[in-house]
């Protein structure tokens, strides 16, 4: 068994395909839609929760990158640098899911990322640019 | 038996080590314990510390000349402008500089991705920054462009010199109207969603001497993680607003102007900050030490959370179109603890400026004093306060085509 929240985008083409339909009866998986948006740019982002057999999960993936789809798997996407964190809290008030945690009395800031939805909408509220995401590095399983 | 200590006792005690600091924070539980007197007799050095965005702030560069010679008419660092307005080879870089490639809100809200605050980080951790500037030639100094890179360490001088720092109390900023909006006091949404903040409360330097009794020209201070001095009041400086029976002011008022050399600054402590929709500023850590000359002093230094308050400003429509008025005050004690009250409703709080750093800030000032490398200075002048009489213009309006002779 295998339980892994990702993030699928879509290419606009791809957006109206009964992609969901066919991880559920084609590779028996369960799934479990945490957010799912469509930009202006008609492109679409899903987040989800996989589980099923762990060669199924293997199976599913490679076909959905052969759709064409980006799949990130979620704990990796957005990126708390510590470093860089001023711990000013401005960002605690933005975080929709509280994953972004103000301590009291220590008055510092702390990323739980478990709570994290990808929303994004840290990355532009930080005014130090402590929240990153890893689309820009790496993590994505189809280059770019 | 009373307290009555100089400066010049306390750089005694510094250099002795026998010296007693505590923070702004420490002190107010020791009052709370041993009483003001006992605890003005025992402690001799209050430390404070804040770090928060300060727009007004900048450096003065002296980049050196090349060969053969320039006079600097434009000047881009890391393609963010720098003034040349001044002698041939000095900058003046402003944190809130944006290069004018910057789309600014033309893609509302900008990000405001790279300007002056992070030039100036990026100075101070030693990177190669790129100089593109041109001249229009002189006799004297004949080219006229240059394309070249340099680091800190490679220049004459590199001067902090920020016009406005340190502010005293500042409004808590919520939004009133119907939809998010992007501001220098953070991201507001409806609601109101949240209420922003913008001060250290007890840490900061101003409220722990609210009547400027000890810091003057020339106090030296902790600035960007090394030395720097207090130059002058700072702009928009307001010492004369409404106050507590303690001397607490009940909104924006006394600031600094400060100076030191950057190229013994840290960048840890001199961050370039990006607000959406708003600009580019640069996060500024300082921290002054207050000389516990007698009981009256450790009694401003003994001040805490609970007893500083900040007006709450709308800032959809009262604080753009500068209409007098807020919605209440609130104590930074409600601040701090995630939540204020507003007209009945529950409004989570934020802070622009770190506490954390504060504290940081105020306790390393602590430990310089205590390890003897920092000694306490004797202001040359003192800034103007309560009674100096100063207050704030509103900008005249009128049509300057028909302005008097
Ligand atoms: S807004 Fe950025 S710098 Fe401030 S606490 Fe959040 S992550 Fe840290
Ligand atoms: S991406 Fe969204 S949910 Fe995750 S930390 Fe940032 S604001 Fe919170």
């Amino acid at each position: 068994m295998i339980k892994q929240k990702i993030v699928l985008r879509f290419p606009p083409h791809i957006v109206e395909q009964p992609t969901i339909y066919h991880l559920i009866k084609d590779f028996e998986l369960m799934v479990n839609i945490l957010r799912a948006d469509i930009n202006p740019k008609k492109e679409g982002r899903l987040m989800m929760e996989l589980s099923g057999s762990e060669l199924n999960y293997q199976r599913a993936i490679e076909w959905l990158t052969e759709q064409g789809l980006q799949i990130l798997n979620l704990e990796q996407q957005i990126i708390w640098r510590s470093d860089r964190c001023t711990h000013c809290g401005a960002c605690t008030v933005i975080c929709p899911t509280n994953a972004l945690v103000f301590d009291r009395p220590e008055m510092t800031v702390r990323f739980e990322e478990e709570k994290c939805i990808v929303c994004e909408l840290c990355l532009r509220a930080c005014p130090a640019r402590a929240m990153e995401t890893l689309v820009e590095n790496a993590g994505l399983s189809n280059g770019k | 038996m009373e307290v009555n200590r100089s400066i010049e006792e306390i750089n005694e005690k510094i250099r002795n080590g026998q010296v007693v600091v505590l923070t702004a924070e420490e002190v107010i539980g020791a009052v709370k314990e041993n009483g003001l007197a006992e605890t003005a007799a025992a402690v001799d050095v209050v430390t404070t510390g804040t770090f928060g965005p300060m727009c007004s702030s900048g450096v003065f560069l002296n980049v050196g000349h090349p060969q053969p010679r320039i006079k600097l008419n434009e000047a881009y660092l890391n393609g963010v402008p720098a003034y040349a307005g001044i002698a041939a080879v000095d900058l003046y870089l402003g944190a809130a500089a944006i290069p004018p490639t910057d789309p600014a809100n033309r893609n509302y809200p900008g990000e405001f991705i790279y300007g002056g605050g992070h030039v100036i980080e990026d100075l101070v951790a030693g990177k190669e920054v790129r100089l593109d500037a041109t001249a229009y030639g002189t006799d004297c100094y004949p080219l006229k462009k240059i394309e070249t890179s340099f680091r800190l360490a490679e220049i004459n001088e590199a001067t902090l010199y920020n016009p406005r720092n340190a502010y005293q109390n500042y409004n808590v900023a919520v939004n009133m109207g119907p939809k998010t909006i992007y501001t220098y006091m953070g991201i507001l949404k409806p609601g109101p969603g949240n209420a922003n903040y913008s001060s250290a409360g007890q840490l900061s330097p101003l409220f722990n001497d609210p009547l400027l009794k000890t810091i003057g020209i020339g106090t030296r201070i902790f600035l960007g993680g090394g030395i720097g001095y207090v130059a002058w009041h700072g702009t928009q400086h307001n010492p004369a607003v409404e106050r507590t029976g303690s001397g607490i002011p009940k909104g924006p008022a006394g600031t600094l102007a400060l100076i030191g050399d950057l190229k013994q600054m840290q960048p840890h402590w001199l961050r370039g900050l990006s607000y959406l929709g708003y600009g580019v500023t640069m996060q500024v850590g300082l921290g002054v030490p207050i000389p516990i000359l007698n009981e009256e002093i450790m009694g401003y230094c003994a001040v805490s959370d609970d007893e500083i308050f900040a007006p709450v400003v709308d800032y959809h429509h009262s604080y753009p179109n500068r209409e007098a008025g807020n919605l209440g005050l609130v104590s930074y004690g409600e601040l701090k603890s995630g939540s204020i009250i507003l007209e009945g409703k529950k409004v989570p709080t934020a802070s622009l400026s770190s506490y954390a750093g504060a504290r940081e800030i105020a306790a390393s000032l602590k430990e310089w004093i205590e390890a003897g490398q920092f000694t306490l200075s004797e202001p040359a002048a003192p800034l103007p306060s309560v009674e100096a009489g100063i207050g704030l213009n509103v900008m005249p309006r009128r049509n300057p085509d028909e302005r008097e002779e």
